[in-house]
């Protein structure tokens, strides 16, 4: 479904993706670990397609197309979802409108006719159920005067109703109690199915306990330097991520 | 300096405004028409150096040439043509600076609400034009207004009795039929509202054609004890016209004023506000707002006077500037000593959404009271790029992303029109100017 290669890419003059390779199979979910710093934000800001970066290097395949190119829009009408680690305040536009625009968009993108009201309030209110997000609260303007887990949730509810092909999710467990963690985690795997894949980005293994990754991965210094099993997390738990830089280190001290 | 030039046509449109009063020649109100022409004579036109025309030059709008004298040409048949709200009213025609009563419609005027033009009250209601008639303007101040006073022969003047509440809006259409030739106006209005009654009133302008038109308008408006007063005022001009306005309002104890400025098209748009709280426990509120694109400019001005104590006034003016569009802001308030435990707010937004643009905001306090909560604000900038990038990554497009931000920024205005029918018919504009 998702295949990076090679990929490098940068901000300004500061090179911050150093060569990430990752393939991603339908229905897997894969968890990105790592210390601050070391890319996280910056790979899910590029599979979303943030203009701030620059692609210098390698490609991004999404079911046979090139993602560079793609608008960022597009991406989305394409399946790409991203669950931002702080998502950004709207004020004067309220979820609902703000997300029947997006379906439609969306749908228009297909080649399909609008969701009518009736079908699409009838999904709202399903979806809403699942995140346990309060319907009162999608009638306000988007994420205006949300509390930090209430975002969270937004984000998920947001997920659910566009229901795309790949779910990044950026530090969705940051700043969220142990509570909403449960009911975010939930309404990520009641998503879970065969045609769709997660990436989940996340620093602590908490969240992982929760979603359980097929595979986790450490990025380290703009790429991935070393991956593995859901065991994988349980060690750096232990261990921290000092033994995984110290090899990397001697590694790329040999190569030199 | 040609024919029609504006120096030349005010000394004979001041002739002319005199002779044309007979017997009320010899009234104060007119006694102030005269004063008024020597505070011109001496004011001249402003140039830039002008600290209140500082952004805001006319040099183009007095060198221009109009015709004050056009006949009109508009029936009932051709207002059809023109997309207006539909609403229940008491409807007033001016065009080309003249009432037109074949095209108004006074069916719903009440028994303690009179209208005359103001030809018709210098010769009926002297009066109440000794009592009124530009106490509340600023003719040794400012050109425009003195010369309204001067020479303005047309406009309505407006008296709701004491303890009436008048149902159906008053709305003034002010057409401009430039179709031919460039056509000018002088509109002068009285609107005297009586204690504890309530009126809406609405003043929309509009130019039908490509040449120019040249509106100056005064209109006086006075807030008895306890009467309340919503006003509106809506341009939407074609960009070879001028608009200078002065909305000059008193209030007194009690009473309750609301006004909205909207400007939807325009190619140069002066709106004065002057707001007098001459009692206490008054409540005032001014919103406007401004979308001017291409090379349109719009410059509000206002002035809130805080003379007596307890009151409360609160100022939000939005502004979207487009392409090389020119926007100002001046917002002046005054709180004088006697008016302790004032809480007067005024905030100014705007977002600019090309390099071109140029938004000009200049808020000042003036308080010599101590005991006073004050605050004011303007901040000018581009729309939040993250939040254009949270709605494309949604699947919405950039100009729909853009759109919708715009049109929210905008909403803050335009939901606090009072008037349904209104509301909706300026919705539809802005959506229009704005998508």
């Amino acid at each position: 479904m998702l295949k990076i290669s090679n990929l490098h890419a940068r901000i300004e003059e500061k090179e911050i993706l150093r060569g990430i390779n990752l393939e991603v199979k339908s229905g897997e979910v894969h968890a990105i670990m790592g210390p601050n710093g070391s890319g996280k934000s910056t790979l899910a800001s590029v599979l979303a397609g943030r203009e701030d970066y620059e692609i210098t290097e390698g490609s991004i395949d999404f079911l046979g197309k090139d993602l560079i190119d793609m608008a960022i829009e597009e991406r989305a009408a394409e399946g790409i979802f991203l669950a931002f680690q702080y998502p950004v305040e709207i004020p004067g536009v309220t979820t609902v409108s703000f997300l029947k625009t997006a379906i439609n968009q969306i749908r228009k993108h297909k080649g399909e006719a609008p969701l009518d009201a009736a079908s699409f309030l009838k999904m709202m209110k399903k979806k809403a159920d699942l995140v346990k997000i309060d319907g009162q609260l999608l009638r306000r303007s988007l994420n205006e005067g949300f509390s930090g887990g209430e975002k969270k949730r937004n984000e998920i509810f947001q997920m659910a109703m566009l229901e795309p092909i790949l779910g990044i999710l950026d530090e969705t467990d940051s700043g969220l109690d142990i509570d909403a963690l449960r009911i975010v985690a939930d309404g990520v795997n009641q998503m879970k199915s065969a045609e769709r894949s997660f990436v989940v980005i996340t620093h602590y293994q908490r969240l992982l306990d929760y979603i359980v990754p097929d595979f986790v991965h450490v990025l380290y210094n703009g790429r991935i330097v070393k991956s593995g099993t859901k065991e994988l997390a349980l060690e750096l738990e232990e261990k921290g991520y000092d033994w995984i830089i110290e090899a990397d280190e001697a590694k790329e001290a040999l190569a030199q | 300096m040609s024919e029609n030039s504006l120096n030349s046509q005010i000394a004979g449109a001041f002739k002319e405004v005199q002779s044309g009063l007979n017997g009320s020649v010899s009234q104060a109100f007119n006694e102030r028409r005269i004063d008024a022409l020597e505070s011109f004579n001496s004011l001249g036109f402003p140039t830039p150096k002008h600290e209140e025309w500082k952004y805001s030059n006319v040099k183009k709008l007095v060198n221009g040439t109009y015709n004050f004298a056009a006949q009109n040409k508009l029936s009932k048949e051709n207002l059809k043509n023109f997309d207006l709200p539909d609403l229940e009213g008491i409807i007033i025609y001016f065009v080309n600076g003249v009432y037109q009563e074949a095209l108004s419609n006074l069916d719903l005027a009440e028994g303690k609400l009179s209208i005359q033009t103001l030809e018709e009250a210098q010769k009926n209601s002297s009066e109440l034009l000794n009592e009124h008639f530009s106490k509340y303007s600023n003719d040794n101040l400012d050109a425009f207004t003195a010369i309204n006073t001067a020479i303005a022969s047309q406009g309505i003047v407006v008296k709701v009795e004491d303890n009436a509440t008048i149902e159906h809006p008053i709305i003034l259409r002010m057409i401009s039929d430039v179709r031919e030739e460039n056509i000018g106006s002088t509109l002068r209005n009285l609107v005297v509202v009586g204690k504890n009654s309530e009126v809406k009133i609405a003043e929309s302008y509009r130019t039908l054609g490509e040449e120019s038109a040249y509106v100056n308008v005064v209109t006086e408006i006075v807030v008895a004890k306890d009467a309340r007063v919503d006003y509106y005022k809506v341009g939407n001009d074609n960009n070879a016209s001028y608009h200078v306005g002065s909305t000059n309002i008193h209030q007194s104890d009690n009473s309750y004023f609301y006004a909205a400025t909207i400007t939807i098209n325009g190619g140069f748009v002066r709106n004065n506000i002057n707001l007098t709280v001459d009692g206490e426990h008054v409540e005032s509120w001014l919103y406007g707002l401004y979308v001017p694109n291409e090379s349109q400019h719009v410059d509000n001005h206002t002035v809130v006077d805080h003379r007596k104590p307890n009151s409360v006034s609160n100022e939000l003016y939005k502004g979207v500037l487009m392409d090389k569009s020119t926007g100002v802001f001046n917002g002046k308030i005054f709180v004088r000593q006697e008016a302790q435990k004032t809480n007067a707010y005024q905030n100014c937004r705007n977002v600019v959404t090309s390099d071109s643009a140029t938004m000009n905001t200049k808020p000042q306090l003036e308080i010599w009271a101590d005991d006073v909560k004050c605050s004011h604000g303007a901040t000018t900038g581009m729309l939040n790029d993250e939040a254009i990038f949270y709605m494309r990554s949604r699947g919405i497009p950039k100009e729909e992303a853009v759109r919708m931000q715009l049109l929210a920024f905008a909403e803050d205005v335009v939901s606090q029109i009072k008037i349904e029918s209104v509301k909706e018919y300026l919705s539809g504009l802005i959506h229009q100017k704005l998508g």
